[in-house]
């Protein structure tokens, strides 16, 4: 069993208006320190202005053995692509 | 900060690789050749597990352990500028530890085992810090000279087929060049300096020159596991070529800052286009990794000591934790 405290998963907004993104993870006795070893650890350049962290172990992943059949139906739906429709050159931009 | 193998070949047993699945294998040497990333959860041979596990976790190791040379002059750093950006990297070097040790741990060794190793000297780390830090200007000569055969080492592994690794090496190569460039100027300053300051600057040269390219690692004709780590894509170039492009790279700055390569043989050879340097001393190499360097047992000694003192903390954080987790099941 190993001592060591639980693992957080760190995401970052780098600036207002973009999303959160996965930056790597920290161990962490509860959620407050959680937040300071992210700072201290991912944003020592200004590389954010919002933190989150969550457990690692609350997140559910799916199963890369699996990932054929998980989205093997989006493949073979290519009209879901503008690209399928050939329209005539006159209809320039759309 | 030092991503090549010391230990490798004593405990190697590619014998598993005989009892995997070798359609498995077979897809997975295919989407290695691809230059596809392998991510945590996918299929992978237990000796490349392995190879990774050790790889990083000595990188990891390195990047702490290179915290102690630096940190031994943060004390006595000549100015309070020179003193935050020496403070500011040394902090860069333990966030480059635990970027390595989280991506190691993806791959099921807990960090508690990967100190643990590190603690009881199971697990080796970069030579280069078991050479003493004497005078201040060997802290611009670390940066220089260190730091620069890391980034040669590690741009190429920004592309290694391990995902983890491969954005640990992103991050860490985004910060390194600081680490360089605030060396080679804190040299400059030196050779600006009164003679005996731009003696310290040549006498810190003739000491880390030849540690420097030892870092690369033994020649790649004594580098066993060298083919098997470049097909899988975890190394990306050979020790050689890359201690050859360090030291083209880094013949024409000790010019301009006005210091000699203390290599008699050291020569430009036009017809390949490289600079041509004299043998690596690799009896020497080979003592340190055995941990017989000027400093290795007082590294580990202020390591161990690091760890022990701070006990305390992470007690006390466990038990701030209980007790917060006790008043919430209360309420």
């Amino acid at each position: 069993m190993s001592k060591d405290w639980p693992l957080w998963e760190v995401f970052i907004r780098a600036r207002g208006g973009l999303e959160h993104r996965h930056a790597g993870s920290v161990h962490a006795p509860d959620a407050e320190m959680a937040l300071h070893h992210a700072r201290d650890t991912y944003t020592r350049r200004m590389e954010g202005v919002s933190l989150w962290v969550v457990k690692s172990a609350d997140v559910v992943a799916s199963d890369p053995e699996q990932a054929g059949e998980l989205f093997e139906p989006a493949v073979s739906k290519i009209y879901r692509h503008p690209t399928f429709y050939d329209l005539p050159d006159a209809v320039k931009h759309m | 900060m030092y991503t090549t193998e010391l230990d490798g070949g004593k405990d190697r047993k590619v014998a598993t690789l005989a009892t995997e699945d070798p359609e498995l294998i077979a897809t997975f040497e295919a989407r290695v050749a691809n230059d596809e990333f392998i991510e945590p959860k996918d299929w992978m041979p237990e000796a490349y597990r392995r190879t990774l596990t050790r790889q990083i976790s000595q990188h990891a190791h390195s990047e702490i352990v290179g915290m102690l040379p630096e940190g031994n002059w943060l004390t006595r750093a000549p100015s309070l500028k020179r003193k935050a950006i020496l403070l500011a990297k040394v902090q860069d070097e333990g966030g480059h530890g635990l970027y390595l040790y989280c991506a190691a741990e993806t791959l099921g060794t807990s960090r508690d085992e990967l100190i643990e190793a590190l603690h009881t000297g199971k697990a080796k780390y970069s030579t280069i810090f078991n050479y003493p830090s004497l005078n201040w200007a060997d802290i611009g000569a670390i940066g220089w000279l260190v730091d620069g055969a890391a980034i040669m080492n590690q741009v190429p592994l920004q592309r290694t087929s391990y995902g983890p690794y491969a954005r640990a090496m992103v991050r860490v190569c985004k910060e390194e060049s600081f680490h360089q460039r605030q060396g080679y100027d804190l040299l400059l300053e030196l050779m600006k300096g009164t003679p005996a300051q731009q003696a310290m600057v040549q006498d810190a040269m003739n000491r880390w020159w030849w540690p420097s390219l030892m870092m690369f690692g033994p020649p790649d004709d004594n580098s066993p596991n060298s083919a098997q780590s470049i097909r899988w894509r975890i190394k990306r170039e050979t020790n050689d070529e890359l201690r050859q492009k360090f030291v083209d790279a880094t013949v024409p700055q000790a010019e301009l800052l006005g210091i000699a390569v203390p290599d008699p043989n050291l020569k430009w050879n036009e017809e390949r286009g490289h600079y041509d340097f004299g043998e690596i001393d690799w009896e020497e190499f080979y003592a340190v990794v055995r941990g017989e360097g000027p400093t290795a047992k007082e590294r580990m000694k202020a390591r161990r000591a690091a760890w022990d003192d701070g006990a305390w903390v992470r007690e006390a954080a466990d038990a701030y934790e209980a007790r917060q987790s006790t008043r919430r099941s209360a309420a």
